[in-house]
């Protein structure tokens, strides 16, 4: 069966390496943060300025001037820093952020990512996703595998907007996880529980790498 | 000493003139300078051009000067919070810059830096470089962008001196300690006005020179755009 949301979170929180700095976007990579074990240590960077993102506040904590990059009211951890949004970009920009986990509208077998803008539809911006997809050395995608209507969206060419060229690492859908390779392709590296390979292909348009048996991902 | 202090919103920003070019502190609502906004509304000025990463909400922030149609045009990074903005867009009656986020706090801190230009891989790809100079450092593509500079700077802070030195909290710093320092003449409303020597040297975040003028802001709303609670 496909993956849920909390599935998908469940699956990327896997990836996270003790001891890394990491900024999640918004959606489905902000549930990541509830799954990391509890044997590992990251530091969260939320890019209004702030490296050591908590939890929400109880209601008689809330701080109208401690929010996070979706404007949600949040808490400082022990051991937090607070900076300028400047100096934000400059952390991402300088490489020292590990890892941005981020959703997608598409991703192209090159690794390039769509996720700002439909034309025809309302431009809101591109907020900071071009800073942080063009900086961050590890970059990984939470998104469904295929549109509503049915169509792969992980595809040889984006169709809509770039958001960033060559830039995402490992796609985790609702189907599968896949490594991008350097020299372009989507390397099938696990399935979703009962996800065959084949409903995996049918759902992928861009080039799908298959070697040796695929094996189921493990989630709790 | 040169005497910063001014009595209020209104006597600080009375001076700005039609068509002028303004920074606006804050991301989302949060550390925007509620005082200016309100004096702005009552001035009526017209024709601005607003650098700011947001455009507030409907009835909340910059959104009140659209609601007004005193902004021309907007230069922001992410505007989607508010459908009278959409509207005016989409009506043609409103000019959008959109710029990377960190591009623009990046344009911003040149501006106030004093470096006209500078190179970044954000955008290197999409639409965002067309038409920009494109070089290649140590196998990576960058493109070139240019500063931001203003008339007038609008931050909110914390705390501040009547040496115009600032202290913000929390996230409220975001993108104002780089408008303080790129605007010709920078505004600054704080939330508690000192006499100079109480704040600690140690703890300034935005140093008193870029800063012309300031007040002690009153009645702050800091409304919240997404109120998220752990229950207990």
């Amino acid at each position: 069966m496909a993956l849920d949301k909390i599935g998908i979170a469940k699956r990327i929180a896997q990836e996270v390496k003790d001891g890394s700095y990491i900024n999640l976007g918004i959606g489905i990579p902000t549930l990541v943060a509830n799954y990391i074990p509890d044997n590992i240590e990251v530091v969260l960077q939320s890019e209004n300025g702030l490296l050591g993102i908590g939890r929400f506040p109880y209601e008689e904590d809330v701080d109208a001037d401690l929010i996070n990059a979706g404007k949600q009211t949040i808490t400082m951890l022990k051991g937090s820093a607070l900076f300028s949004s400047a100096e934000s970009f400059g952390m991402i920009r300088g490489g020292h952020v590990h890892l941005t986990i981020l959703g997608a509208m598409e991703v192209s077998e090159n690794g390039d990512i769509a996720n700002w803008k439909i034309p025809g539809k309302m431009v809101k911006g591109m907020g900071g996703a071009m800073d942080l997809v063009a900086s961050a050395e590890n970059i990984i995608v939470a998104m469904q595998h295929k549109s509503r209507s049915g169509e792969s969206k992980l595809l040889k060419e984006c169709t809509l907007p770039i958001t960033g060229i060559k830039c995402v690492k490992k796609v985790v859908s609702d189907l599968a996880v896949l490594e991008v390779l350097p020299e372009g392709g989507f390397k099938l590296l696990e399935r979703a529980p009962g996800v065959s390979v084949e409903e995996i292909k049918e759902a992928t348009a861009g080039k799908l790498i298959i070697k040796g048996d695929i094996p189921e991902m493990k989630i709790d | 000493m040169i005497n910063k202090v001014v009595s209020n919103a209104e006597e600080a920003v009375k001076d700005i003139k039609d068509n002028a070019v303004l920074m606006l502190g804050g991301f989302g609502l949060c550390g925007i300078p509620e005082n200016c906004i309100s004096a702005l509304l009552k001035t009526g000025v017209k024709g601005l051009t607003c650098i700011s990463n947001n455009a507030g909400v409907d009835d909340f922030g910059i959104g009140l000067m659209l609601k007004t149609r005193q902004v021309k045009k907007m230069i922001s990074s992410y505007v989607g919070e508010n459908a009278e903005f959409e509207r005016q867009l989409l009506a043609g009656e409103l000019e959008v810059d959109l710029i990377p986020q960190g591009t623009l706090a990046e344009r911003i801190r040149a501006g106030g830096a004093g470096i006209p230009a500078f190179f970044t891989p954000a955008g290197y790809g999409t639409e965002v470089a067309e038409g920009k100079e494109i070089r290649e450092f140590h196998g990576k593509k960058y493109l070139m962008e240019a500063w931001l500079q203003a008339d007038f700077a609008l931050v909110k802070a914390w705390k501040g001196d009547t040496a115009g030195n600032l202290i913000y909290k929390g996230t409220a710093r975001n993108f104002n300690p780089m408008m303080a320092a790129a605007g010709k003449i920078t505004i600054a409303e704080v939330e508690e006005l000192v006499p100079v020597g109480e704040l600690d040297p140690n703890y300034i975040h935005t140093p008193g020179i870029y800063v012309q003028r300031i007040f002690e802001g009153k009645n702050y709303e800091k409304r919240i755009e997404q109120r998220t609670v752990t229950p207990r």
